[in-house]
């Protein structure tokens, strides 16, 4: 008698149609999305997912590991939510403008819109401080009270 | 010993006590009702460019029935576009938090092993890949052009568009197949149960956060991109709120013409020697033949006013502008068109830009508020905003309004 090998079971016939249609459409669009520039379009496709799953997730959480970890060794584990907010909202403007706010696009931007491109950073820095400092002032509040309640 | 939690694939690596099937539900959720929004605003988008009428308006000529739904765009109410793409760009840059918020919820999952159970589920694991890699490039995408930084393989409309398509083909299996398991996620009490499944981590570090913190999170920096975008979709004085975004805070310098300019003039190539009084002539063309009019000659013919908004789709717009100009219909009439409006080619001066020419159908054409526009705000067009004369259509894409006209063909352009 031949040993059996392990078979992949075929799973649910419901989800098997579902997904065959869905890449169906998919493929579809794909082949077109493909058509200019193969490799480019792919490296940014699967990029994409690798850059956020294996970069910039693991970055970010060791991020506030550390944080957490510094204030906790300070012994100000109280304080993470009022380091950790402003700096994650400030990290998320950056994100998403970046370009404008690391001057990157700033000669095409001054050329095409006739706007001044020299505002971006400073703009960001400013929301960057009002953040930290509206977290601060809160902080210090809580501080006030516990040690009035206490 | 070795530690056992050591590796992304073992569930105890993951330690954050947010996780959970809750957490990711309500995520999942928003994402769905905001995603579909996106999909449908952007599909709006493709066809307010009319793609169907002229090769010239279409990005995405091999579309094949990805174009099934197209339909004739409407020039009333006249800020429809600027409703449809202000939703569109402002709800995609609202809705960055929300989905690096879901990823992070559901990264423990990259690394489940065995990879595959059975062959419907190595399906769903390489639909996926699609679906967080179509994703991350449509938003990527998106927010690199609204900022002009092309650095994107190709033509950023070909790539959206059919990035697009991709991704909510996914998005739509994967909403299909995680509905129920969130609707029940919701139903149930919290996080009852940390089956083998289940995103709930077997060994959680102390709390930082709770989870309604880590929703407050979330949808805090969602208010903010909001706060600090909207205003470029609103204009007027609510600009000045739209600190980070690329139309605002400010407006150009220049009185009546000091408002949002898609393209100066220096930057589409355009001199004071092309559009000099002595050089400048306006080429129309229609059934009985070809006629050239000075500027001196087109202020002539009878002015007509329209108060109407530049809407970008780009997201940004304008309040209404006060323009003046011969109506597009008046001038086909010139060239034979009486009756009914027939469509237009409209030729701009621009050596190069990818909407130098641009096609309006026949109810543009008609529509009375659609002019060859000479002045705006009671001045003489800048250069910037298109002198000696530019297209100006009601609840047209901006780009479709083309400056620095040098010539409009009438005629069928099927």
């Amino acid at each position: 008698m031949r040993p059996r090998r392990p078979r992949l079971p075929l799973g649910s016939p419901r989800q098997l149609v579902l997904l065959g249609c869905s890449f169906a459409v998919a493929g579809y669009a794909g082949v077109r999305l493909l058509a200019s520039d193969p490799l480019g379009v792919l490296l940014w496709f699967v990029g994409a997912a690798l850059l956020h799953d294996l970069v910039l997730l693991p970055l970010y959480s060791a991020a506030d590991r550390s944080l957490v970890r510094g204030l906790g060794t300070a012994g100000r584990r109280a304080w993470t939510p009022y380091a950790r907010v402003p700096a994650a909202l400030s990290a998320l403007l950056l994100l998403v403008w970046f370009p404008l706010i690391g001057g990157r696009v700033a000669e095409r931007y001054r050329l095409v819109t006739g706007l001044s491109p020299d505002g971006f950073l400073a703009r960001w820095l400013l929301i960057t401080a009002v953040l930290f400092a509206g977290s601060a002032l809160s902080a210090a509040r809580r501080a006030r009270r516990a040690a009035r309640g206490g | 010993m070795r530690d056992p939690h050591r590796l992304p694939s073992s569930p105890g690596f993951w330690r954050s006590p947010v996780r959970g099937p809750r957490f990711t539900a309500v995520l999942g959720l928003v994402l769905l009702a905001g995603v579909s929004v996106l999909f449908v605003t952007g599909l709006v988008s493709y066809a307010a460019y009319n793609p169907n009428l002229s090769r010239v308006n279409d990005t995405t000529p091999d579309k094949g029935l990805l174009g099934f739904y197209l339909f004739a765009w409407p020039t009333r109410p006249v800020w429809l576009y600027r409703l449809t793409q202000g939703v569109h760009v402002t709800l995609g840059l609202t809705l960055v938090p929300v989905l690096l918020a879901k990823l992070w919820s559901v990264v423990p999952r990259l690394f489940t092993l065995p990879p595959a159970r059975s062959l419907a589920h190595a399906l769903e694991r390489l639909s996926l890949l699609l679906l967080v890699g179509g994703g991350l490039f449509e938003f990527t995408t998106g927010v690199l052009d609204i900022q002009l930084d092309y650095v994107f393989p190709g033509s950023f409309y070909p790539l959206h568009f059919y990035g697009a398509w991709v991704f909510f083909a996914a998005f739509l299996a994967h909403a299909a197949l995680k509905l129920p398991t969130a609707v029940r996620a919701l139903r149930e009490r919290p996080d009852a149960g940390g089956g083998a499944d289940s995103l709930v981590s077997p060994r959680p570090a102390p709390p930082t956060v709770s989870r309604r913190g880590a929703f407050g999170l979330v949808g805090g920096g969602s208010l903010l991109l909001f706060l600090t975008t909207a205003g470029q979709s609103l204009g007027g004085p609510l600009r000045r709120t739209a600190l980070l975004a690329p139309r605002g805070p400010a407006d150009p310098n220049g009185g009546p013409s000091g408002f949002q300019i898609n393209k100066t003039a220096a930057y589409a190539g355009i001199t004071p020697a092309d559009t000099h009084e002595d050089a400048w002539r306006l080429v129309v063309t229609g059934r009985t033949g070809t006629v050239r009019l000075s500027r001196a000659r087109l202020l002539q013919l009878p002015l007509h006013s329209a108060s109407l908004p530049i809407a970008c789709v780009e997201g940004w717009s304008t309040a209404d502008q006060w323009w003046r100009g011969v109506r597009l219909r008046d001038l086909a009439a010139l060239v034979g068109h009486d009756g009914a409006a027939p469509d237009v080619l409209v030729e701009s001066l621009q050596r190069h830009g990818a909407f130098r020419r641009a096609a309006l159908r026949a109810d543009q054409v008609a529509d009375p508020r659609s002019l060859l526009a000479l002045y705006v705000n009671g001045e003489e067009l800048s250069a910037d905003h298109g002198h000696p004369a530019r297209v100006i259509v009601p609840a047209a894409p901006g780009v479709l309004n083309t400056k620095w006209v040098a010539r409009l063909t009438f005629g069928d352009l099927r």
